[in-house]
């Protein structure tokens, strides 16, 4: 549990950031928060030879709002995001998915930038990028250049993330009105990594009282294969489908017959705390609980 | 101030906070990796990635040459000095005790044996340099499953075999038990392999002066350590001091001589400078002793009312590659406990310690007591579900009426006191046991996908560790006596010296507790001193919930001594007969007359020594030594309410009622404390906990992320109680509590697993009841 040696720079400035990463090539790693590297580093899972800690980089921290959509800075912490009333105003999902992301001493230190250019299909926050069509902002000495959440997360803890280049921040849409939104995580201690999570945001006509139906559904998944991925064949399958009624006669569930497709391409891993096929059982049955109480909590 | 003001001006019995906590809690205390000594160098230990091999080369030479390296040794250069790590349980005749060297020479028998080591001037070049050592392994095969173990022409652990013993007891007929039974269940249970989770990792600091050694370790057992690492070392007794600081938790895993504690006493030999190791959390993993592993293939005849008739036991206990210092005695300490608090007419045990390429289990928090509670109280439950009764019932209809005791059981052993009826009828009305049974019916009949589940454990366990002559019988290496001296300084305060050596449990608080009703001096004024044999001279040391129940008593006894001579000198200089002198509060009087003495008066005039009576030494000091008649047998009923999400598999505990009863109390936070942490390491067993090794014998749990320890977060908030039997063995009427919690939890929570999935014909889930394990149970009995 102690890391390998390796050299540390803490650049004063995002230019000088990338030039040093630049100069580091592959050998070289961007430190943020620290609390995904650092455990890679002790366990002697990752060996850098060089590690340029951004994490106190006035330029890439805080939380604005763009117009369309909201601007998070990439060394923002997890805690920063579950309280930015700007967050929770305009796009709960994420701040009620990082509540999640392991515990409070976590969360203080784990950045947002940071969990999504480590890239972990076991995280939170990929899922919640790729549901909501998040953008990523990327810088190097080349400039700046933006990547849909769809086209980062590569493959296992890999990204769109080439050498020198640094993640600034996070472009977080503005769904508008009518949206509601969950994230279901199943895991086996509250610290524990998801074995399964399921993010979903869902748009829903109609009064109350009147048939409510599901117009729209972003449904992606969390750790079922070595991106999050988006589950398609739920949101195609639920587009257009009357909400049941809770009250009504016992019948085909549109939502379940939906969610029941949640397992359509994705390639769930197997490891201590679940195999395949139970994760694909997982992901169903949580979709289903993700979409009810989406389409419930707007 | 250290809490509130006793009660009735009565120590014993109030909830004092602990005095020890601040310095623990805030870490203004020395713990052994704190240690740092002029010139120290730090060791590293690199350790076989191979279960079983044959060790062809171990080449140093290029760690030698990485900068900051000062030394390092394969288990060939230390071969002809270390020795090999003791067992000192002997269980019977014909156990086979394999060589276990402290670093391995020409084998390896597990993943993390450590192979060689590297000496530096910095941990962290230590740790890079073991990259530089070049090991050939030839590799042998694994043997990890004890069923294929045993058969004959399989691999071998060791040249002997793969038996380590067989060890029987058998009382009454048993034979006669089941032919007449008409009721017979037969079950077969999995004890998980457990990894103790102390919060402090092990930590060894070895320094010696050229002629005499001191080793710091973090300990639960300085004073064995000590006699053990003069034989094993061939250090004389009198040349090695054992210090165990102040030590963050153990639940057995530091009641070891471990490979590490014997090779930095070799290292400081060789090198003449300090050396300190301290484990990495990984590290701790592969290599701290691992708990329970055992196969248990039980059945239980009943008659058609559910009286038990007999009991059969046939336990597989996975001793790992070595027996350590406890290892094959530890399902032995069980087989006393399997018939619970039951009567029955017949009971046969029989344990087979198997061999296998993993590492070596010992005790931990329980040790051999939670697998048998565990068998009886399933096999309760089993048993009022095959005759349809209540669980509760079919337990009163066996259990030990509070009017037979004492009572001598089937496994031999004389329960002194019980109240099995009150403790059960407190626990029933906290839980609204009615109540949730109505609730779980509804939900049975609404087909709701979340189940509810009762589970139901009324345990009992034997503390006290234990009667000297007991442990003879059982060729246990030593006795279990333990030891105190009590010193009044001349300003009136009192020093304990106690040789059970705590390591997280409050005996500072507890034992001042005792002291200050015994000597009536105030709380504050009495300090505790352990865990250091060159201050600490005699111990037999913590664990088996023994503190409180032997040297607690020795406490109390070398209180008498010194209330004894100081009424002696009280009544020379008062001028008045001893018989005629009263202690009351702290003061010597004469009965009848105002005149009087307070102990820290007669603490200076004996200091003093100026008026002492005839042939009195000046001292009011005194060494107590207590060994107990019997053990302790603290019982309770436990109850938990569990949900299950029968869609998911997964549980939530939603209500936990533990009554205990523990015999007279000397601190109830202090019982509290216990009793919470032993039910979170008992439910841990039940549903979070488990290690794993692949088929190649590697250890898969060696972090936190894999190897799940439940925190607050994921446990219920506990409702407990007390009823309070007071024990008939001891003069404070204690029972002892280190372990209770941990016993009594584990088959309470499974109960109410497998009751909540009843109606789904599920008899068993094994353990953890993890949620995937949970959800097959159910996809199997239904597909």
């Amino acid at each position: 549990m102690i890391p390998a040696s390796f050299d540390y720079v803490r650049p004063a400035s995002l230019a000088e950031a990338v030039q040093v990463l630049t100069q580091g090539g592959e050998e070289a790693k961007v430190l943020s928060g620290g609390q995904s590297l650092l455990p890679l580093l002790r366990l002697r899972l990752a060996y850098p030879s060089l590690l340029v800690d951004v994490g106190r980089l006035g330029e890439l921290h805080g939380i604005r709002d763009e117009g369309g959509h909201l601007h998070i800075g990439a060394t923002t912490t997890h805690d920063e995001v579950v309280r930015s009333p700007l967050v929770n105003a305009e796009c709960p999902l994420l701040a009620l998915a990082t509540a999640t992301v392991a515990d409070p001493a976590v969360r203080h230190r784990g950045t947002l930038g940071g969990s999504l250019a480590h890239a972990d299909p076991a995280g939170d926050l990929p899922a919640v990028a790729v549901a909501l069509d998040m953008e990523f902002v990327i810088y190097s000495t080349s400039g700046e250049r933006v990547v849909a959440a769809r086209d980062f997360f590569l493959d296992y803890l890999e990204t769109a993330l080439g050498p020198g280049e640094i993640l600034t921040g996070i472009r977080v849409p503005k769904l508008g009105p009518g949206w509601g939104y969950h994230y279901e995580k199943f895991h086996r201690t509250a610290q524990a990594w998801a074995t399964v999570g399921v993010a979903a945001a869902v748009r829903v006509s109609g009064a109350n009282g009147g048939t409510r139906r599901i117009e729209e559904a972003r449904v992606a998944l969390t750790n079922m294969g070595p991106t999050p991925i988006r589950a398609t064949a739920v949101e195609s399958a639920i587009q257009g489908t009357d909400l049941p009624d809770p009250h009504g006669p016992p019948g085909t569930d549109p939502v379940r017959e939906a969610a029941a497709r949640a397992d359509e391409n994705t390639s769930p891993p197997s490891d201590l705390h679940a195999a395949p096929d139970y994760r694909r059982h997982l992901a169903q049955v949580l979709t289903h609980r993700a979409l009810l109480t989406a389409a419930t909590t707007p | 101030m250290t809490g509130e003001p006793a009660p009735g001006g009565h120590e014993v019995g109030a909830a004092r906070r602990r005095k020890e906590d601040a310095r623990l809690v805030t870490g203004r205390t020395q713990w052994t990796d704190n240690i740092q000594l002029p010139g120290m160098l730090h060791v590293a230990f690199l350790r076989s990635p191979m279960a079983h091999a044959r060790v062809t080369r171990v080449d140093v030479s290029a760690a030698l040459r990485r900068p900051g390296i000062v030394a390092a040794f394969s288990g060939a250069d230390l071969a002809a000095e270390q020795g090999s790590l003791p067992c000192a349980w002997p269980v019977n005749d014909g156990m086979v005790i394999p060589e276990h060297p402290p670093m391995a020479v020409d084998m390896v028998r597990y993943v993390g044996e450590a192979v060689a080591c590297v000496v530096s001037t910095d941990r962290y070049k230590a740790i890079d340099a073991l990259e530089a050592i070049e090991v050939d392994y030839d590799p042998l095969p694994a043997v990890l499953d004890m069923t294929e173990a045993l058969k004959e022409d399989g691999p071998k652990v060791h040249e002997a075999g793969n038996q380590a013993y067989v060890w029987k007891f058998a009382e009454g007929d048993i034979d006669a038990a089941f032919r007449e039974a008409p009721v017979v269940i037969e079950r077969t249970y999995v004890q998980q392999r457990l990894i103790p989770t102390a919060m402090e990792p092990r930590s060894v600091v070895a320094q010696t002066d050229g002629e005499s050694f001191t080793l710091h370790s973090a300990t639960q057992i300085p004073h064995i350590l000590r006699i053990m690492l003069a034989q094993v070392t061939g250090i004389p007794e009198h040349k090695l001091r054992v210090i165990a600081p102040d030590v963050g938790g153990g639940f057995g895993s530091k009641l070891q001589v471990t490979a590490e504690e014997v090779l930095l006493l070799l290292l400081t030999r060789r090198l003449g400078k300090p050396v300190k190791w301290t484990e990495s959390r990984s590290e701790g993993n592969l290599t701290v002793h691992h708990g329970r592993d055992q196969l248990q293939r039980l059945s239980l005849a009943a008659d058609a009312e559910g009286h038990v008739k007999g009991l059969r036991v046939d336990l597989l206990a996975d001793m790992g590659a070595y027996l350590m210092l406890v290892t094959p005695g530890i399902p032995i300490l069980g087989a006393f406990m399997y018939n619970g608090i039951y009567k029955m007419d017949a009971y046969d045990f029989t344990c087979t310690g198997v061999f296998t390429t993993k590492m070596p289990t010992d005790a931990y928090r329980g040790a051999g007591r939670p697998e048998a509670t565990f068998a009886i109280e399933r096999l309760m439950d089993e048993l009022a579900h095959e005759l349809s009764l209540d669980p509760i019932e079919v337990r009163r209809r066996n259990w030990i009426a509070h009017e037979e005791f004492p009572y001598t059981t089937i496994a031999n052993l004389t329960y002194d006191s019980g109240n099995y009826e009150a403790a059960t009828d407190r626990a029933l009305s906290l839980f609204g046991y009615d109540k949730l049974r109505a609730e779980q019916s509804d939900r049975r009949d609404r087909g709701d996908p979340v189940q509810l589940g009762i589970g139901v454990s009324t345990f009992t366990e034997m503390c006290g560790l234990a009667p000297s002559r007991v442990l003879g019988s059982l060729s246990y290496g030593a006795g279990g006596w333990e030891h105190a001296s009590v010193r009044m300084l001349p300003t009136g305060k009192v020093e304990v010296v106690t040789g059970s050596s705590p390591h997280g449990q409050g005996h500072e608080t507890a034992w001042s507790q005792i002291v200050a009703d015994a000597l009536g001096v105030p709380f504050d004024d009495i300090s505790v001193v352990h865990g250091d044999t060159a201050v600490s001279h005699k111990g037999m040391d913590t664990y088996g919930s023994r503190s409180l129940v032997v040297g607690g008593i020795a406490v109390l006894q070398a209180c008498d001594k010194v209330q004894e001579k100081a009424r002696h000198i009280a009544a020379h200089l008062l001028e008045a007969s001893p018989d005629d002198i009263e202690f009351t509060g702290g003061s010597f009087t004469v009965r009848g007359t105002g005149a009087g003495k307070t102990i820290q008066e007669i603490a200076l005039a004996t200091f003093a020594a100026h008026d002492l009576p005839d042939g009195v030494e000046a001292s009011l000091d005194s060494d107590a030594t207590y060994d107990p008649d019997n053990f302790s047998f603290p019982h309770g009923t436990h109850l938990c309410a569990i949900e299950v999400d029968t869609e998911t598999g997964a549980t939530r505990i939603r209500s936990y009622v533990a009554v205990d009863d523990v015999g007279k109390v000397v601190n109830p936070l202090i019982v509290e404390g216990q009793v919470h942490g032993g039910l979170a390491q008992g439910i841990a067993q039940a549903l979070f906990e488990e290690a794993v090794y692949d088929p190649e014998g590697n250890l898969l749990t060696t972090t936190m992320a894999d190897y799940l320890v439940p925190s607050a977060a994921d446990l219920p908030d506990f409702v407990t109680d007390r009823t309070e039997t007071a024990a008939t063995s001891n003069r404070l009427g204690v029972k002892g509590v280190g372990e209770a919690g941990t016993i009594a939890s584990t088959p309470a929570v499974v109960n109410a697993v497998v009751d909540a999935l009843r109606p789904y014909g599920v008899h068993d889930v094994r353990m953890p009841c993890t949620p995937e394990r949970v959800w097959r149970a159910i996809q199997e009995t239904t597909s």
